[in-house]
Formats: structure tokens, sequence, C-alpha cells
């Protein structure tokens, strides 16, 4: 196994060896690659202070930029990527358009959170992953206390008009570093007084077979999660295998049984796809996280963690999905309910991991919704997520299928809700009695998000607008309200 | 003499012509590159060590042992503060004393810093703060405003401000009306964290980086800590990246604890809070509770307001005192009240101190009457407007509670502009109307005015000093008291200076705001940076300019009318010379070519133990339009549209002043909606970070965003006739809770005042939506 990381700088090749697997890659770019553009703002990635561009292959060959936060990425992460920083895009004294554009706009006021703007127009001037979006989505993880972020979206458009300058093709220094071979790293942490290991496996049988020898080790896609244990509660990771270049792992593919989702892809790699499909969770994975945690964080990873506030599972749940788990040369099927088991606990053994899960294909006569509550629209946790999938052919609902996410201690089915549902006619009546029914279904709690009380009254309520979507008398989508013209 | 006319012509035509311009910010460039250098990025001297707080895990609580003895010896550790390894004062409080850098025999909040670990590496420190042995034996903590007042647990007596006999004149009064509101605290989310980074010198001495809006305060706690003169102390800070208030006294917690280390080790130290240990340690905007009372007439019209102000200030004084003062001085915001009875409580919580942020009480304290005008308008019919309007100040009605007059009131003239430009009132029929077809979704709108007091109530603080060097390559050196946190001070400032020598703006040089500069400063605050350090500056330039008047005459024979400066050239009679050949010229004839300046503001004078007097040199105006829409089944809300007129008297930089608006109209948005502070049971904050604590983002900002500069000068004498706009428009906010409110009325068809409390996330709006329908059913 390869003992070095290899990655571009400003396209330039650089090898790393002996660091700390868990560095994050802002900690390496502020330290010992002495850059202290790139600003720490929350170590958890919500602010976006830290944002940087990742490079890498796509499908076609071509490098694709994407906007990632270093504040959460493990240094081992920029393996065979190529990396850009707010220090990486002035051309001799010449600012790039998105920089002046900044400037020009007057989009910089204490400067604090202006290079990880910066890096994100840059992505989106780029063409980068996830960026096809209206502004205000891209820079959703961006968090500005000054500007109030009007100068800063003016400057991307300002941006737009700037003449480009010539960049160049990263792809061939891309190539030549020559990553083909597995990363497998070891650092003895003289704090623990233990060693500390990482593997890059380079396909799915590498991965079984070290899932199998290193039971106990964490398995890591995007580290959106995973990050936050080493840099908010500062656990030390013996051993972490990531499943980032496993081939394998990263593809999709329309099967018989529906939509394969391996469990190495990136939300805003499936974003369309899923969209296509299910215009809702389109809209709620908009929403979810930002650009820099999609580019980075997988749904198999929200899948997998278990978090009775990921929003995948309960939007995954109700429109009828599978999940598959590999445990060596061995693989079996799962409805996706039945993998969380109770808060913490998942149906995994040692060893065990997810590979991918499999959206089934919906009838003509599906209703299909997702409703994402939370104090923020973007990049914010759910206080409460539906999803609501309603089989209803001539005003009779023939099957329900209903998650929710925020109301219990995993992803959780509102069976009697479903229950008071199927087979009754889709009226107010059947609605009320499914509200009543949320009540034998879930004992939400108290916390910083929301109350129990709001909890269970919003999700009734959600079932309320459904219904009122599903009859189309009124509008109930506040997104998508604009201003009265007088 | 037609020489002496044509100089005359060419002075009068040299108008302020950098003044006033939208110049960019001074470091734009640098903050594009990510070459802004903040303290973190320092490179840093070798050998520094990296310092880790440990944190009370107990709100209230005796420490019956702390022992460290296993920290000392952990690897690493270079060594351990507690409250016993303080020479000095063991305190970093601004006034009062009652702020311990380490607790000594109690603990009074979750998060207060016990003691400090300074080692090789931060993880190293950290690792070793958790081998310390603390026992606690908890106290009865006193966590809320409720509480506290249960407990009568108090920082100081109660305030009254008086203006007539309130209680009988809502009596008399034909209607009269009350409420309560809760008004949540606030997170200032600079996004740069608490820092502080420390090197020692010869002779015990020491240099301070320190992330602070008040070098001077840092400076004065530092060697007190210490037990050295302020003058072995020197704190400089060339920028922020954010304060709002949050840098204003919290600072000198880590500036002593680093100074402490770095003095104790020999060693430079660093101490860098994490945004969790930051948003646990370090104070907000208090939380208030407000109960209102009005009478008035049948056009709705005050006779009479009473209203009683209940802050959770924490558990030590901070500036609570000034903070809740200025919470009573902006009960009225721009209405007068007729009779007035202000009471003030300053609670005492088992909680982080709470401290200054951007509007200092003033935005709470302004709140209670816009409630008041909207439920006015409410039980009467009324457009809330109309309401608004029969209520400001104007002539014969222009006593403040604390016996100000109003003399400068534009809120009238203002707020009429606006609500045409906005089309105000045919956009509110048209919403009313849109209501009526829409049962789920509802709009809502309201314009509310800020009428914003500028001076520190706290008299003395208003003076300020500044220090100018020119060299003899014309080059010019500018330091001030005033710290830049991305306002824009420096470059307004700098405006300043380049325009007394008619030089480009290129030849001046901004440094780091440093006490060994310009001593004795207050904070940069109160929205007064301008305002007080712009005119220090404008006095030391114009000392060296008048020199090199006085020089001109003697070395080209003309008047003093006849030297001009302008284009970085000098007109001294026929003669024209570039700046710089002037100045080294009277380098060569032994011209004093540096000076320090000074300003101290006029008119203001305050007696704080009647609240009579006149605080405020001038206020600052402003009104903004809302209009909003909320998801009744849920309580989502969006502000969809806002329009902001708002008065900073003559721009000195009209693009940093839209700034400084546009920004504080979000960071107003954000307390009144999705920025919520939770604590548990226990006083624990449970939202101390992005992830649970959310400001604006991107998309919260409204799609329609309308700013204008209303385009009067200030009738006071202030830095070319122009006012502090750094606080104001923080409030007009309140129009986004307003409309919010009228959002939540109309599912009530306008008869019932919704009790809608501050943040309205979308929890409190479904609350007010819920309760709304069930009144309206009974």
């Amino acid at each position: 196994m390869r003992e070095t990381i290899r990655f571009l700088l400003d396209g330039e090749p650089r090898e790393l060896g002996g660091v700390d697997p868990t560095l994050t890659v802002l900690q390496l770019l502020r330290g010992p690659l002495r850059r202290p553009g790139t600003k720490e703002g929350c170590a958890e990635g919500d602010c976006g202070a830290c944002t940087v561009a990742l490079g890498e292959f796509d499908a076609k060959g071509k490098v694709q930029w994407r906007a990632v936060n270093a504040c959460i990425l493990f240094a081992p992460m920029l393996d065979g990527r190529a990396l850009m920083t707010v220090e990486s895009l002035k051309q001799g004294d010449a600012l790039h358009p998105v920089q002046q554009a900044m400037v020009q706009t007057h989009g910089s006021q204490c400067g604090f959170c202006t290079p990880g703007f910066v890096m994100s127009l840059w992505v989106r001037d780029q063409k980068g992953a996830g960026c096809d979006m209206p502004v205000e989505d891209v820079l959703a993880g961006n968090l500005c206390r000054c500007t109030g972020y009007g100068p800063i979206a003016e400057a991307a458009a300002v941006a737009d008009g700037l003449p480009k300058p010539k960049t160049v093709d990263q792809a061939s220094a891309l190539k030549a570093l020559d990553v083909a071979e597995s990363l497998g790293l070891a650092w003895d942490d003289p704090q623990a007084g233990r060693t500390r290991r990482w593997f890059s496996p380079r396909s799915l049988a590498e991965l079984a077979d070290l899932a199998e020898q290193y039971p106990q080790a964490v398995i890591l896609a995007g580290a959106t999660d995973v990050g936050l244990w080493v840099t908010k509660q500062h656990r030390a990771l013996d051993t972490v295998i990531w499943i980032g270049d496993v081939a394998e792992l990263k593809t999709m593919a329309e099967t018989e049984a529906g939509l394969r989702i391996g469990a190495g892809v990136r939300y805003s790699d499936a974003y369309a796809a899923l969209a296509e499909r299910l215009p809702d969770l389109g809209e709620m994975m908009r929403r979810l996280g930002s650009v820099q945690v999609r580019n980075s964080g997988t749904i198999g990873g929200n899948i997998a963690n278990g978090s009775p506030i990921g929003d995948m599972p309960p939007a995954l749940i109700a429109a009828g999905a599978t999940l598959t788990l590999r445990l060596g040369g061995k693989t079996r099927d799962l409805p996706l309910e039945d993998y969380f088991l109770a808060y913490g606990k998942q149906d995994r053994a040692p060893g065990e991991f997810v590979e991918a899960v499999t959206v089934h294909p919906a009838g003509p006569d599906r209703f299909y919704r997702v409703y994402k509550l939370s104090k923020r629209f973007d990049q914010d946790i759910s206080a409460v997520c539906a999803g609501i999938a309603l089989d209803i052919k001539d005003g009779q609902i023939e099957a329900a299928r209903i998650a929710f996410g925020g109301m219990a201690a995993t992803p959780k089915r509102a069976s009697n809700a479903e229950q008071a549902l199927a087979g009754q006619a889709f009226d107010e009546a059947t609605v009320d009695l499914a509200c009543k029914a949320l009540e034998t279904d879930f004992a939400p709690i108290d916390d910083m998000r929301a109350s129990a009380a709001y909890r269970m009254a919003s999700a009734k309520n959600l079932l309320r607008r459904a219904y009122l979507e599903w009859r189309g008398e009124a509008s109930t989508r506040v997104l998508e309200v604009e201003a009265l013209d007088a | 003499m037609p020489d002496s006319g044509q100089a005359k012509t060419r002075a009068a035509e040299a108008q302020p012509h950098i003044v006033g311009q939208s110049i960019r910010h001074d470091s734009a460039e640098k903050h594009v590159s990510g070459l802004a250098q903040y303290i973190d990025d320092i490179p840093e001297p070798s050998g520094t060590l990296q310092i880790y707080l440990a944190q009370s895990s107990r709100a209230h609580a005796r420490l019956l042992k702390l022992d460290v003895s296993a920290v000392r010896s952990a690897q690493g550790v270079a060594c351990v503060l507690t409250a016993a390894d303080v020479p000095g004062k063991n305190d970093y409080s601004p006034i009062m004393g009652d702020d311990p850098i380490f607790a000594e025999d109690k603990v009074e909040y979750v998060g207060q810093c016990l003691f400090a670990v300074a080692a090789e590496t931060l993880a190293q420190a950290r690792a070793a703060s958790a081998l310390a042995v603390v026992e606690y034996e908890d106290l009865p903590a006193v966590l809320t405003i409720d509480a506290a007042r249960e407990a009568d647990l108090t920082l100081e007596p109660s305030q009254v401000m008086r203006l007539g006999d309130a209680q009988g004149e809502i009596a008399k009064a034909p209607r009269r009306l009350w409420g309560h509101v809760a008004i949540g605290g606030q997170d200032h989310f600079y996004l740069e964290g608490h820092i502080a980074m420390a090197a020692p010198k010869e002779d015990g001495d020491v240099h301070v980086w320190s992330s602070t809006q008040n070098p001077s305060e840092v400076q004065h706690i530092v060697a007190k800590a210490l037990g050295i003169r302020d003058h072995g102390v020197v704190v400089e800070n060339r920028r922020m990246g954010g304060g709002f208030g949050g840098k204003e006294t919290q600072p000198s917690l880590m500036a002593a604890v680093a100074a402490l280390a770095a003095v104790k080790t020999g060693r430079p130290a660093k101490l860098r809070l994490d945004r969790d240990d930051d948003m646990v340690m370090t104070g907000k905007r208090h939380d208030f509770e407000v109960d209102w009372s009005v009478g008035f007439d049948d056009q709705g019209r005050l006779k009479g307001a009473t209203f009683d102000l209940a802050s959770r200030c924490g558990y030590s004084y901070d500036l609570s005192g000034s903070i809740n003062d200025r919470a009573m001085f902006h009960s009225d915001n721009a209405y007068f009240l007729n009779a007035a009875e202000i009471v003030s409580h300053r609670f005492k919580t088992h909680t982080v101190s709470n401290t200054a942020f951007r509007g200092f009480g003033g935005p709470q304290g302004m709140i209670a009457i816009e409630r008041a005008m909207d439920a006015i308008a409410l039980s009467l019919g009324a457009d809330p407007l109309d309401v608004r309007l029969a209520n400001l100040y104007g002539p014969g009605r222009d006593l403040t509670p604390y016996g100000q007059v109003v003399e400068d009131s534009i809120a009238k003239e203002l707020m009429e502009r606006l609500a045409e430009t906005s089309d105000y009132r045919k956009r509110r029929a048209a919403i009313l109307e849109w209501n009526r077809t829409s049962p789920v979704l509802k709009r809502g709108i309201a314009l509310t005015p800020v009428k914003f007091g500028i001076s520190f109530t706290a008299t003395h603080l208003n003076q300020a000093g500044a220090l100018v060097h020119v060299y003899t390559d014309g080059s010019v050196m500018l330091n001030h008291g005033g710290t830049e946190m991305g306002q824009g001070l420096y470059i307004k400032v700098a405006q300043v200076v380049a325009e007394v020598f008619g030089i480009e703006l290129e030849r001046v040089r901004i440094t780091a705001t440093a006490t060994d500069k310009v001593p004795n400063t207050s904070a940069t605050a109160a929205s007064s940076g301008s305002d007080l350090n712009g005119m220090a500056a404008l006095d030391a330039a114009q000392r060296i300019r008048q020199r090199l008047i006085d020089f001109a005459c003697q070395e080209f024979g003309c008047g003093p009318e006849q030297v001009s400066f302008a284009n970085n050239t000098v007109q001294a009679g026929a003669t024209e010379l570039p700046f710089q050949e002037l100045v080294r010229r009277a380098y060569f004839n032994r011209v004093g070519l540096s000076a320090t300046g000074y300003y101290k503001t006029p008119k203001i004078h305050y007696d704080r133990s009647k609240h009579q007097g006149r605080p405020f040199f001038y206020y600052a105006y402003g009104a903004a339009v809302s209009e909003v829409a909320i998801d009744t089944l849920t309580g989502e809300n969006r502000t969809l549209r806002v329009d902001i007129l708002h008065d900073v008297g003559r721009s000195l930089n009209p693009a940093i002043d839209l700034g400084q608006i546009e920004g504080g109209f979000i960071q107003g948005m954000g307390w009144l909606t999705t920025e919520e502070l939770v604590y548990d049971d226990q006083g624990r904050l449970r939202t101390h970070a992005p992830s649970t604590y959310k400001i604006p983002a991107c998309s919260d900002r409204p799609k329609d965003f309308r700013i204008d500069l209303w385009d009067g000068p200030n009738r006071e004498e202030t830095i070319y006739r122009s006012k502090a706009v750094g606080e104001p428009p923080l409030m007009l906010a309140i129009s986004v809770f307003s409309a919010l409110t009228q959002a939540v009325a109309s599912v009530g068809d306008h008869r019932i005042m919704p009790d809608l409390d501050a943040p309205a996330t979308p929890e409190r709006i479904l609350k007010a939506v819920d309760d709304v329908r069930r009144r309206s059913a009974q």
C-alpha cells in the first residue's frame, strides 16, 4: 500500500506523509502549508469560511471542481485530488473575476467569511458540482454576518460578465499523481499512545476485506458527520476506512428494482436523478446541508449513521427503498425502515457496511410529498421531516407509506396514521383520523430545535398540507410566494 | 486682488471630493485574496504556547476543590493558571469588579473559566484540562427573568424614568390597552471568534494582539491582572472578523489569560476560543420581558404609556447598567408619549453575563412601543401607519421621558416619503384582499420608524484621539483610537485625512489601532466610531495643514486664504507645487509634521440619578417597510420585500453606509426571526454552534430589497455633517416583526392582537396563529 498522500496544490504535485490521518485539511492549510487565507469559523461545516475547491475527474474524464468545507475534511481525502484555496486565484497581481467582482460590489466588510465566499463563487465560475442552481442556493453554505448577502449575490452576477482569465487545465497533472494503488496510513498518536490507521481501498472487494479485518473501524464516506466527531467531540479515531475511492460504490444504476444508489454517491451527484423522479425530494435536497455538504456527504452515509434527524431516511422510506448491506462476499437486502433499530443502534453486524440503497419506482397513482420544517430554510437540521407517499385511485387511498424524522429516536413510519388512511377516501375526515393516529405513532421530545408540542402539531398539519396540495385548491408553499405588486 | 479671488474660487471648488465618495473598504483586495491578516493568521513566534480554558459545568455552585496537579504534569503542559496564579487583580470586568478571570470560591454560570492550561499544542492543553479534579457543591441556580424576579435577584436597583403622570393620564384616556412581550437574546456570531496572542518583552512588559473593540480597556485590565502599570502593556488590533458589540468588554478575558501565560512562562502564548466555547463562555444580547400599557384617544394618539422592562443580565454587571438605560431611552422609539413611566429591572441570573450588542438595549426598548402601535391600530381598525404617524414627535410634542427636547425629528417626512416610494398603501390594500382568498398562506406588511440617540450615554466616553504623521516623501500615517471590525471606519477616517491634505487616498496609510500610539480611547461602540475618530483625525490633520499653510505663506509670500490643497497639489498664491514638495521644504525649514488630534462631543450632559438631561448629541432616523408571508399550518415565514429609507446625514461614504444599513437590517431580522438561544434547565446553552443557532443565510434576505439614503445633512456639526450608522439600521427589522404580527392577525380578521414573542420562529408563529384562531372562535 502507498503510504503518502498525493495531491495537487495550485496545480503542483505535493506529497504528504507522516501526518495524523484525522488532521483536517483546514489544519493542514493553516499549519504546515502556511496558508492562513482559509478561515475557521465553526469547525463543523456550517459556516463555509473554510471553503476550498477540490478537483477530481468526472465520468467524462474532465476535472470537475467542487466546493467543500476544509474544516471537516480529513487530509487523506485530498489523495488524488487537486486543491485550490483563496491564495490560488490571483494571477500575478490580477485578481480573479470573482475576486474583482467582490471588491467592486463591496462584498466584504469584516472580510473573515470572504475567502469562503470567494471559493464558492470560483467553483460556480468553473461550473463546478452542485452549482447549477440560483446563487442563493450556491451560497447557502457560506454565512456572512456583516453584509446581509446582497452585495455578494450581486458579485456573482458581476463576475459572470467579466472576461475570463486563462486557466491551466490540471487534468494531466492530476493523472500524473498516479494514485491507482490503495492508500494505507499508519501514524503513532503520541497523545493516545496508539497507532492510528487509515485506509483508502480502491475496490469493493478490498473494502469488504478491510472491513472484516478491522470490524471496529469507522467506515467513512463524506465526513460531514464523522468529521465532527473529531473536531467537536475530540474523539480519537483509531481506524478509518474511507470509501471515497471505491469505484463500485460511486455508481448509480437503473435496475429492475429501481434506482440503485451506491453508498459512496454524494448528494450533489444523485440530485438530478432523484429530483427528476421525485420533485419534492429534490426540493428537500436543495435545502439539505449546502453545496459544500452535498459535495462531500453521501446518501449512504446519511442512512448508515442512523441519525434520528437525517432527512433522507424518512423521504426514502416513504418512497419505498431497500438497503443493501455487505459483509465480506455476501450481501443482504432489507427494507430501509428495518435498518433503524433504536437510538444509536442499527441492524449492521461488525464488519458489515452499507453498499447501496435502491429507490423503487412508483406507479402512476403515487402522490408523493417531502416536507422539511426547520428554523431556517437553508442548511438547517429539521425539527420535523415528513415523507408521505400515497397511492390514490379515484379519491381512494389504496396504500399509504408515511415516515417522519425528528419525531422519534429513529426515522420511523407512522404505521397508525398509514392504517387510518389506507383504504379510505382521501377527505378531511380521513385526514383528521390520521392526524389523531399520529398521537399514537409518536411521542416526540422537546429540544433546541422545537418543542414536542410543535413537533406533533406541525406533523399533523403536514398531513393536512398534503391533503390540501392533493386537492390543489390552496397555495401552501411559502417559498414560492413573491411580493405582491401594488 | 485678482489672485486672491482666484484662490478663493479654487478653495470654494475644493469641496469635499474624497469625503462623500463610495470608496471601497481599505482592505477589500486583501479580503478577497486571503491576505488580510487576522490575529490567528499572524505567524506565531517560535515556541508559542496554545491555551485552553477549562470551564464550569455548573450554573451555580461552591467550588469545593480545584486540584490541577495532574494537569500540570501532563504531556506538553508549560503552565497552568488558576486564581492563585494571578499576581495582580483577578478581574476582567469593565466597571464593577465582578468578573473573575479564574473562578475563586464559587462558579456562577456554565462555561465560567476555572483555570487555563498553556501547552505546546492545543490538543495537549485540552486533554490535560480534563485531568483536573473539580468538586462542586451545587447551589440553587436562578436561570430566567421570572425566577430572578421571584427571587428578587438584581444587579442594581431598578431605575425609573418619568414624564408627567402616566398612570393618571392612562386612567383618564378614552381607550386603554396593555400587553406583554418576551424578546429573545442574540449571539453576535462574528465569524472570527475571540482570540488573543501575547508576547513577553523586557521588564515584565507584554505586547498583546487582541480581537477587541476596546484596546485601551484591554490594556488596563491586562496591566491590573499582571500587577504592572498601564505603560507596560501594548494592545494592538489591525482588524477584527466582526465585533457587533461582542468584542467591547469580552476580549479582556482572553487577553488577560494570554498575557499571564506569556509573562509567567517567558514564551509567547495564544488563546483562541473555538466556536462552541466562544458561544458558551461569552456574553450576548440581553433577553427581555416587557409589560406595557397605553392610554390613547379615538385617533390612536397616546395620552400616556408605561413600560416595565426586565432583562436577564447574567451573573455579573458588565455593561448592563448602560444597556438597560438605553432600553429605557428608546422605549419611546420615535413617538411622543405625552406622559410616561418607564421602569427597568436589571436581573441577575446564573447564566453568562450579557453584554453589548449592536443597538445596546435600544432594540429591546423599541419593541414594546411598536407592539403597542400595532395593538392600537387593530383595536381601532386603523392602518397602523396612521397610528404611527399620529404619534410622532413634532413641534410642541417634543419632550422625551428623559428631558431631552427632540429638535431634529424628520421621522414624519421620512416615513411619508417611504410610504410613497414603496407604494405602502396600495400594497396593504392588495394584501388584505389577497389574504381573503388564501386560507393557508397569509401576508402582512408594516412600516416602522427608527429614531436612535447618538452618543455614549456615559458622557465621559464621548472623546477620541488621533495621531497623524506626514513623512518627507509626502506619505501620511494615520492612527486613531477607533477599531476596524468591518464597518469601514478606517477608510472613512482616511478619507477625512486625505481630504484635509488634498491628496489621494493611496498616500494615507492606516495603521493598526494600538494603545502606544493613541492612549485612553473609548470602545469603538455606540455607532460613534467615525463621529469621534473622524473629528479627532480631522483635528490632527488640520494642525499639520495649518503649519504647512503658515510655512507656505512665508515661503511664497502669500496670504493663508491663498493656500489650497487639492489633487496632490498645493496652490500657494501664484505657486503650484506637489504636496510632497511642500512637505519636503517644510521639513528642511524645521516644521513639525506630526500632530495628535482630539475631540469631545459638545452639548451633551446627563444626570443618571434623575434620568434627566441631554444624553444624545443628535438622533439618527430611518424607516422600513417589510412585506412577509407566513404558513398558518407550520408557522414557516419569509420576508418578501423590504424598502428602507435611512438617514445618515451627509454620507462620508455611501457604499459603506449602505453596507451597514443592509447588513444591520438582516442582522436585526435574524434576531427577530430565526436566531434562538435555548438554555436547558441546568443552565446549559444548547445552541452553541451554527448547526443549532441559525443566523440568516443568503436566501433569507428579501428577494426584493430597496435601500435609499435620506439626503439631508446632520443639523449638528458632526464630521462633514454625517450621521452615525452602525447601530440604527438593525432596528429597521422591527418592521419584519410587525409585518409578521399583521399576517398572524389576519387569521382573526384583524380584530385580535396576536401574542407573538421574539424570535418569531415557525413554532412561535404557529402558536400565535392557533391562539388567535382560538380567541376569535370564542
